[in-house]
């Protein structure tokens, strides 16, 4: 089977950081063979310049995350045949927001200065008595999709909000975090939960744009975590930041008239003391208002508005808040 | 071809030009409708961090209402299209939650058992209208008028609840109306992206620097106007764009963003009040403009 590749190449010795140079490729290669054989076969027989990392080649050690065709994957586990209509070009990129250090290679200091952010040890309060922590399975299990993460910087690579802002936490990251939130062993959560919550790039910072959820390779799905955990810290009494307002105020809304008020929703996020986040809106409202985009009232019949607002009830008062 | 019409709450509310636009594509479309007036927000993913049940009960009270008409759901939002078909996947997978749900709904005489689907216009337009048929409806050629995609999160991930597999076309679906339309597609990274607008209220610099990336990029690559079929990625791409561009030192903001049914309604000759492209705040004045010098193909 032909392959084409299209490889991105940087050489820090010759050129400056953030610039790069293509270079493409045709090789014959077995029918079943992954992207990452193509770049091995490359660099064994084409161009022994090719710097990429591996090792397992099985999906086990999550040293081999690129980009291709865009988006971040384990190069082992993508099939040429699998990525592309047949004979198209494959794109072969670096990881994104982590600094390249040569080709196809990106350092890690970035994902695991994360990963240490977060304190991803167990901090019991006091020693075991019979010599070992007695965790039930249940516990365990639950902690099992996010023990799963092999650290391979795919979705720190994807994550949105990581490419405008180098201070979130990230995914991964928070994820790990979640990990230790969980686990019935430690006896910091509340603690963890609030820094995670008062952090610059905490858990708020999320734009929930499934990225994460989309390229993980062992379904991970940190975001789903993130979005428990701001649930949960919410639970521990963290109610200081506009994200808790903003998710408190849409809930009313609904709850309240089965659809959302934006502006309510925008006021309430800001928070009513808020004074230049509240000037800073009444600016954009006040232009709304001038082009016609004045929300009008659109009620819903009154009885499927009730209605409504009786499931929320329902499933709350189940919920004991 | 009728559809259970559901709007979504920004279309009913800050953004009345994608209501008014839609409405007068559809009927050029010959798409009839009616109106899901009783059902609720789908929750736009807000509502499901705090209680996941909660959102999937009430989006699988709407699809019930759709069902019980005999109707598929049409949306014109990609939030709510993306939510709506999580909730419908999860019922899907797991048939006691199903029955859970219903049992919430059984008080309202309702009951979900799978038999509709839920599907945004920019589907419909590419699967069951098929390009030929729509372009039919085009009194002109949009030809040089220069195009950016911007899907939003929700109509291109988690791509299994999007139905990616069976509708592989969905994926590529807006380049294909602007192909259809004559536009010439302006590629650009960000077409996938988070417009940033879930983040607005709550970290409002890293929203509006996502904003700057996507419209001063497709800007710099020549578009003339930037497309989407989400009305809250419309909020944040055309309401913030100003401040955005300002604050990130990314040129004017000179790129207006249009919703897909206003798209469609410039092709089809509709005057540009109709389609509401006066209400924006990023001015159309001169894409309109583009469009009206373009003659009515006879
Ligand atoms: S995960 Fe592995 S090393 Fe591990 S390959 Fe993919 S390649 Fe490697
Ligand atoms: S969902 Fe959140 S953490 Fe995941 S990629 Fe998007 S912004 Fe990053
Ligand atoms: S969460 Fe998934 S994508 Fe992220 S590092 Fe872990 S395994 Fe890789
Ligand atoms: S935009 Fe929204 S908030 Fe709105 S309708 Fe769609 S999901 Fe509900």
């Amino acid at each position: 089977m032909q392959a084409k590749l299209k490889v991105s190449r940087y050489d820090p010795e010759t050129m400056g950081q953030g610039q790069q140079r293509w270079d493409e490729f045709e090789l014959d290669v077995h029918p079943n063979a992954t992207v990452l054989d193509a770049l091995i076969q490359i660099r064994e027989e084409v161009d022994g310049t090719l710097a990429l990392r591996c090792a397992c080649r099985a999906s086990i050690c999550g040293s081999c995350g690129m980009r291709v065709n865009g988006d971040a994957k384990l190069v082992c586990k993508s099939r040429i045949a699998d990525v592309g209509e047949e004979g198209a070009t494959i794109v072969v990129e670096p990881m994104g927001n982590q600094a390249v250090i040569k080709d196809l290679v990106v350092t890690l200091d970035t994902f695991f200065d994360k990963v240490r952010q977060v304190d991803p040890y167990l901090q019991p309060d006091s020693e075991p008595e019979q010599g070992e922590y007695v965790a039930s399975d249940e516990s365990m299990v639950n902690l099992l999709t996010a023990m799963n993460c092999i650290m391979c910087g795919a979705c720190v690579s994807d994550c949105t909000v990581l490419e405008v802002d180098e201070a979130f936490i990230g995914p991964a990251a928070l994820a790990k975090a979640w990990r230790f939130v969980e686990d019935p062993r430690d006896d910091q959560r509340d603690a963890r939960l609030e820094e995670l919550n008062d952090v610059e790039g905490g858990i708020w910072d999320c734009t929930r744009c499934f990225k994460c959820v989309e390229v993980c390779p062992k379904d991970v799905a940190p975001m789903d975590r993130i979005m428990e955990m701001r649930d949960m810290a919410i639970e521990a009494g963290n109610t200081n930041t506009s994200g808790y307002r903003h998710t408190e105020s849409f809930n009313k809304s609904v709850k309240k008239h089965g659809r959302l008020d934006e502006a309510r929703l925008a006021v309430e996020s800001a928070g009513y003391t808020n004074v230049p986040r509240l000037i800073d809106l009444a600016e954009i409202g006040v232009k709304s208002v001038l082009k016609g985009k004045m929300p009008p009232i659109v009620p819903h019949k009154a009885d499927e508005k009730e209605k409504i607002t009786r499931i929320f009830e329902k499933v709350e008062s189940e919920r004991g808040s | 071809m009728k559809f259970a019409f559901y709007p979504g709450c920004v279309a009913r509310g800050a953004g009345p030009e994608l209501f008014d636009s839609a409405v007068a594509v559809m009927e050029k479309l010959g798409i009839e409708w009616v109106e899901l007036t009783g059902a609720s927000c789908t929750g736009a993913g807000v509502l499901q961090e705090k209680d996941q049940k909660l959102g999937d009960i009430l989006n699988i009270r709407t699809l019930a209402m759709a069902e019980q008409l005999g109707l598929p759901v049409m949306t014109i939002c990609s939030t709510c299209q993306g939510v709506m078909a999580q909730a419908d996947r999860r019922i899907r997978r797991d048939a006691d939650y199903l029955e859970e749900i219903n049992g919430y709904l059984a008080e309202e005489g309702l009951s979900y058992s799978g038999n509709t689907t839920v599907k945004h216009l920019l589907w419909v337009l590419v699967e069951d209208i098929g390009v030929e048929t729509l372009k039919k409806t085009f009194v002109k050629e949009l030809s040089g008028v220069n195009l950016a995609p911007f899907y939003g999160c929700y109509i291109v991930r988690p791509s299994d609840a999007l139905g990616f597999d069976e509708n592989p076309e969905r994926q590529t679906s807006l380049e294909t109306v602007i192909e259809a339309v004559g536009g010439n597609v302006i590629d650009f990274p960000g077409k996938t992206a988070c417009c940033g607008f879930p983040i607005l209220l709550i970290n409002q610099r890293n929203s509006l620097r996502m904003v700057a990336n996507h419209t001063g990029t497709a800007s710099e690559l020549g578009a003339d106007a930037m497309v989407t079929p989400c009305p809250l990625c419309h909020l944040n791409l055309d309401g913030y764009q100003p401040k955005a561009r300002r604050q990130n030192k990314r040129g004017k903001a000179d790129l207006p963003i249009i919703h897909l049914p206003q798209l469609l309604g410039l092709a089809m000759g509709i005057d540009s009040k109709t389609l509401g492209l006066g209400k924006h705040l990023v001015n159309t004045r001169d894409i309109v403009r583009k469009v009206d010098s373009i003659s009515v193909a006879s």
